[in-house]
């Protein structure tokens, strides 16, 4: 890497004023590719792992199918295991998506938008739980979850998670609420509207693109989230994905061709929303460091 | 003229001004006088809406969050083991066990040494990536996607991957040995003194990405006028990038640095996951969160791990400041000597 950037110096100090024509150098494109590869390379090794046979993989742990295997794929798609873990990771994303939402907008309006005392030391509330991990809580909440009967339920996991979501939702959010314009409030307010007909008619429809962004945040944090379902769920008919993947790599340690497959296919979904959300994403997480 | 703009126009760009405005509340203050019917409203009614409003989210943030930490302070100071109440109080015992374990201290390092080499691998890689990518090439937004993947896959999946991959007879050696660059394969994974580097691999490689992506956020955001009357001045590509880019990202360059010390005080996922449980210490990737699992949970001494979960948030906590105390004093350091110029 730090060879071209090395290399570079000489032709642009040279074309300076063309350099947007000048930079398109197949070294660029070169580097470029190679980071490419090596950042969905693994990826791809595991899609296309699962549709070899253990034979294969043995013989020759770096090569491409000889003839492709749907086999792995097949069997995993035919258990009952992995969809009821699809649908408890499904119903759990959901439902911390909807909660994070429906709670975040609510706080944040508050916060942006109502003048009274504490308003600051709410937000600092909000804000000091970003320096409250996950790992530093969970032993409590997993006495917490057990006391409360709530083991091995999707609601044990569903609370907290929107509980540790919030932070960043507030902070994404407020920002945005408070620039919706004032002129529309007085507008409501002078059409008769009161401050909460203004939130349900103005301030939810307005702030939809702020609140896909965090739900979207939400929903992939949710997915991916192991530390807390390793905690609370200790059956596999209650396993989300991520604890599904682990169970299965180790209760079929020598059957790698199917652990490929099952984790190819549990990725999948989390793939697909994100090359459909992809800008809002990267928009979110980049917005929420630098606010 | 640009904050007017900011105030004004519903848009997604997140404009620092969050915590500072809510400080300022001056500025977005209802005058009385233009809005009768709020200002004259009864006061109930406001603090009604509040707290339906804002109620729900305040109530599931504490019990959910802000409890159980106070609950892990408390329990610390005892020896249970999870059942029934607590009592069993053994004062500070559990805190000497902990910094009297060798176990405890090697896991410490582990997240000393990842640490440090996270900021020593990914920072100036990504810098120079960030710059490569910043250009005007085809296909950069394909590429933006692209080396995101890695990060947005869970830890489980990278973990479950990469240890197949690593494995003495997996994917890494096969190629390795293809291209002829080993001739016996290499066993990353158990050996105490490899371990920890195909830790730094695995973590680089989920998490670089996204140092790329803020760090073309960042240059994304410095105006190109900068680099016009740069270029108009004389100055040379290497001049520019060390005068004015590297500068002007700084910001997001010590706030991508602060994310990375803290995630990497707190891993867990990427470790438990390749090494599990009884594996990690042996190996050298141990670290205070599996740590804590390992003797906490797992070994029935839920005291303990609460104790360990403290020590593990008061040793995030001071490194954090010290970290903010440091940038805030670099910060400030770099307006002045930018303002004699």
């Amino acid at each position: 890497m730090a060879t071209t950037t090395l290399q570079a110096p000489g032709r642009i100090a040279r074309t300076r004023k063309a350099d947007s024509v000048g930079w398109g150098s197949p070294l660029t494109y070169f580097i470029a590719f190679v980071f490419v590869a090596i950042c969905i390379g693994p990826v791809i090794y595991i899609i296309i792992g699962g549709f070899r046979t253990n034979a294969q993989i043995t013989t020759d742990p770096s090569g491409f199918p000889t003839h492709w295997q749907v086999n792995n794929y097949l069997e995993v798609l035919r258990s009952s295991i992995f969809w009821r873990q699809v649908s408890n990771s499904v119903i759990t994303a959901v439902f911390t998506t909807l909660g994070v939402v429906v709670l975040g907008v609510m706080a944040s309006y508050v916060i942006a938008r109502y003048q009274f005392k504490g308003r600051g030391a709410m937000y600092s509330l909000f804000a000091a739980g970003l320096m409250f991990p996950m790992t530093v809580a969970i032993t409590p909440l997993y006495i917490m979850i057990k006391s409360l009967g709530l083991m091995n339920t999707l609601a044990g996991i569903i609370l907290p998670q929107i509980a540790f979501a919030l932070p960043t939702t507030v902070i994404i959010l407020v920002p945005f609420l408070r620039a919706i314009p004032k002129e529309i409030e007085e507008a409501a307010s002078i059409d008769g509207a009161s401050r909460l007909g203004f939130f349900f008619r103005m301030v939810v429809p307005l702030s939809v693109p702020g609140v896909v962004t965090t739900g979207i945040l939400a929903f992939i944090a949710s997915w991916n989230s192991y530390m807390l379902p390793l905690f609370l769920m200790n059956n596999e008919t209650s396993y989300t994905l991520p604890l599904g993947v682990q169970a299965f790599a180790s209760q079929y340690a020598v059957d790698t061709a199917r652990v490929l497959a099952f984790t190819s296919l549990s990725m999948i979904p989390a793939l697909i929303f994100f090359s459909l959300f992809e800008r809002r994403i990267v928009g979110g997480l980049t917005g929420a460091v630098k606010g | 003229m640009s904050d007017s703009l900011g105030e004004n126009s519903p848009t997604l760009t997140t404009s620092p001004e969050g915590p500072s405005a809510v400080g300022g509340g001056a500025r977005t203050a209802p005058s009385p006088a233009r809005r009768p019917r709020r200002g004259s409203g009864p006061d109930w009614r406001k603090r009604l809406e509040i707290t339906i409003l804002a109620g729900p989210a305040i109530l599931v943030f504490l019990t959910f969050v802000i409890f159980p930490v106070l609950m892990a302070a408390y329990y610390g100071f005892y020896k249970w083991k999870g059942f029934g109440r607590p009592t069993n109080f053994v004062g500070l015992h559990n805190y000497v066990v902990i910094f009297q374990d060798p176990t405890f201290h090697q896991a410490l390092m582990h997240n000393g040494f990842i640490v440090v080499l996270s900021l020593i691998i990914q920072g100036p890689a990504a810098v120079a990536l960030a710059l490569l990518l910043n250009q005007k090439m085809r296909g950069r937004s394909i590429i933006r996607v692209l080396i995101f993947v890695p990060y947005v896959i869970s830890e489980v999946i990278v973990g479950t991957g990469w240890s197949l991959m690593l494995q003495t007879v997996g994917a890494v050696n096969s190629v390795l040995e293809k291209i002829g660059l080993i001739h016996h394969p290499i066993d990353w994974l158990s050996n105490p003194k490899l371990a920890i580097w195909s830790l730094m691999l695995v973590i680089s490689w989920k998490y670089i990405g996204f140092a790329v992506i803020l760090f073309l956020a960042g240059l994304q955001s410095i105006p190109e006028e900068l680099f016009e009357a740069a270029s108009i001045d004389g100055a040379s590509y290497w001049q520019t990038q060390r005068r004015i880019t590297l500068p002007l990202l700084g910001p997001t360059i010590r706030i991508w640095a602060f994310l990375s010390i803290i995630g990497s005080m707190q891993l867990f996922d990427l470790v438990y996951i390749i090494w599990g449980q009884y594996v990690s210490s042996t190996a050298g990737t141990s670290t205070m969160a599996t740590y804590m699992v390992t003797n906490g949970r797992n070994a029935g001494n839920y005291g303990f791990g609460n104790a360990v979960a403290v020590v593990l948030f008061v040793i995030s906590l001071i490194v954090a400041l010290i970290y903010q105390r440091f940038v805030l004093r670099r910060d400030t350091e770099g307006a002045l000597t930018e303002g004699k110029k």
